[in-house]
């Protein structure tokens, strides 16, 4: 390395040379982060960047990948393309828009309702029991059973998958949050709050709700790999999103049929949502890793 | 003599005890079981006693951290035991705590100043220039830097967590402290520092304490009165002079002949006391202290010794005592 590159190196801004130590010691979460983002920016570029994706050509139908001239913006095969002759590529794109939408979703709204009931449960004793039968009569419920018994009976719809796929996963917040809570509580700083005259919702606020943050994030991640997964689980059955819309369910769903003569229909977007699951658990790993205390002495 | 700032008349507590399935009541552990006892204005009485005779319990019914089962406990005047939660709230500006450990009582996420602030925000219309102004004063007060109140807790010392917690308690400007235990979790030197501490304070603001502490050195710096607890019960009570240098219960003796006196030539009469502490949940009949006590007769195994003044303004539960 020459003197001058030398010198570069080490006049690097200091917040890069930060990131790069951050880097260095939480590998998960950066990968996973990297890894999501990627996928976050195609998601919402794709109706920019790609054809069409429901657009049917029956003269080029199930054409293998062909990755020449691969940013050519007329290309439909980049990816190849299925059995109506549409292109894999723009589906497997739009499908990580319901994927993502799907798993944010299903993540921020079970966490905000969890917690609130959690609070609720965790800090008022006498609501608790009857809050924890509860929440154990919705954890029973399978969320594919529950999915496809709310399309029987409405139409269905992305906001109905949504809900469907809340109800079962918002009872794990709840016992998290009431697990976090009941440990706060008994915890010094709880009397001495109340002994300078606190009132409950100001200790809840202020004393308990930020110690719920950490494993509350750690939490969503899952939530948003589970319901991903359960999202093309459904759509795979037919019960999810309506078939005008592209997902990596209801893709997978359709190349079933030919799968022996053109593996492609089933590989890329099955290859795009492990590739999202991954990102996501391992930002949530890396993240537990991170928040947990018993482990914060790497930080 | 003016009005106490406390008066706990036949204090208890009993903790039920739930076993199986439907949570049955089997039993109680008495740990505090008929205390009574009065703290006048600017004064400090501690309370000793080893570890499980109730002594903190009775700290925390005083703030009412846990509720009284029966007895009064009257601040200024008013019974604090009656009243609902948010009367309550009206009078607890006047009883603040400090807490054994300076760790677990102080919130890690959040900054000293706002550790402070927080009795302000409840009780004080004050603006935020204003209340950080108090703050600043009040840490002062306890020999702490204003600008220490950016910082987190984690990065004081043991003895600056303390003082951030004393200056929690003081900064209402309460009639009572009941601290409890203060000090034990802190090294001997920081020890020293912290009670003088509250001796001057004591002095600039005409405060009250009720001192909970199993350490008689410490007692012997900060008390005024002591009273001595065993199994849920006061066992004596009275001024510290007389009772360091003559205590008249047999569960006093053995206490003070078991301090250490920081003179190794010293010696003294040593009254050793075998055994453990009976259970609360089953405590012996009669004199509680009977079944360890080398003096222990008949009357003691059946009868339980009231509490009385055998000197002016010295209280002992000892039928052995004479008056």
């Amino acid at each position: 390395m020459s003197e001058a590159a030398i010198a570069a190196e080490e006049a690097r801004p200091g917040r890069l040379k930060a990131f790069g130590t951050f880097a260095r010691r939480n590998p998960t979460i950066v990968i996973g982060a990297v890894l999501l983002a990627f996928m976050v920016t195609l998601a919402l570029l794709a109706p920019l960047i790609t054809n069409p994706p429901m657009q049917a050509s029956p003269a080029d139908r199930l054409k293998p990948p062909d990755f020449s001239n691969f940013f050519d913006p007329e290309k439909r095969d980049r990816f190849g393309t299925d059995n109506l002759g549409r292109d894999i590529f723009a589906r497997t794109l739009h499908g990580a828009r319901v994927s993502l939408m799907v798993g944010l979703s299903v993540a921020i709204l079970a966490t905000v309702i969890g917690l609130a009931i959690g609070l609720v449960a965790g800090y008022y004793r006498r609501v608790d029991a009857v809050v924890m039968r509860l929440m154990d009569g919705l954890m029973s419920i399978p969320s594919i059973l529950l999915a496809i018994a709310l399309v029987a009976l409405t139409r269905g719809g992305l906001l109905l998958l949504i809900i469907a796929i809340t109800i079962p996963e918002v009872p794990r917040v709840v016992r998290l949050v009431r697990a976090v809570v009941l440990a706060v509580r008994e915890r010094p700083f709880v009397d001495a709050a109340i002994s300078v005259g606190s009132r409950s919702r100001k200790i809840i606020i202020r004393h308990v709700l930020p110690m719920t943050v950490a494993p509350l994030i750690v939490q969503a991640t899952y939530i948003c790999a589970s319901a991903i997964l359960i999202e093309a689980g459904l759509s795979f059955l037919g019960a999810g999103v309506p078939p005008e819309i592209a997902t990596w369910g209801n893709m997978i769903a359709q190349s079933r049929l030919f799968f022996a003569r053109a593996p492609w229909l089933i590989f890329f977007p099955g290859a795009a949502l492990a590739l999202v699951v991954l990102a996501v658990n391992l930002l949530g790993d890396g993240l537990r890793d991170r928040l947990d205390p018993r482990l914060a002495r790497r930080m | 003599m003016s009005a106490p700032v406390l008066e706990v008349t036949d204090l208890v507590k009993h903790f039920p005890v739930q076993r199986g399935l439907l949570r049955r009541t089997v039993a109680h552990v008495k740990a505090v079981d008929g205390v009574s006892f009065t703290v006048a204005p600017g004064e400090t009485l501690c309370l000793v006693g080893e570890s499980g005779c109730g002594k903190s319990t009775v700290a925390r019914l005083i703030t009412r951290l846990v509720e009284p089962t029966g007895g009064s406990i009257r601040l200024g005047g008013t019974d604090i035991t009656k009243l609902d939660d948010a009367a309550m709230v009206a009078h607890r500006r006047r009883v603040q705590m400090v807490f054994q450990d300076p760790y677990a009582s102080l919130n890690p996420k959040l900054r000293a100043g706002d550790i402070v602030a927080e009795p302000l925000e409840n009780y004080e219309a004050m603006g935020r220039a204003e209340r950080e102004e108090a703050v600043a004063a009040v840490l002062k007060k306890v020999g702490l830097r204003a600008e220490m109140m950016r910082r987190f807790p984690f990065e004081f010392s043991g003895g600056q967590r303390q003082r951030l917690g004393i200056a929690r308690a003081l900064a209402l400007r309460p009639d009572l402290i009941v601290a409890d235990e203060p000090v034990s979790a802190l090294d001997v030197s920081v020890q020293a520092q912290v009670l003088n501490l509250l001796v001057d304070l004591q002095e600039e603001f005409g405060l009250s304490y009720l001192f909970v502490s199993h350490d008689l050195g410490v007692v012997e710096h900060i008390g005024h009165r002591i009273a001595v607890m065993y199994l849920g019960r006061i066992v004596e009570i009275g001024s510290k002079d007389d009772i360091v240098s003559e205590p008249l219960h047999p569960y006093t003796k053995a206490l003070i002949s078991a301090a250490p006196i920081p003179d190794p030539r010293a010696r003294r009469e040593k009254l050793v006391i075998e055994g453990d502490v009976p259970s609360p949940l089953d405590p012996p009949p009669g004199c509680h202290f009977h079944t360890r006590c080398p003096f222990a007769v008949a009357r003691c195994r059946s009868e339980a010794p009231a509490l009385r003044e055998v000197r002016p303004g010295w209280n002992v539960a000892c039928h052995l005592v004479e008056t």
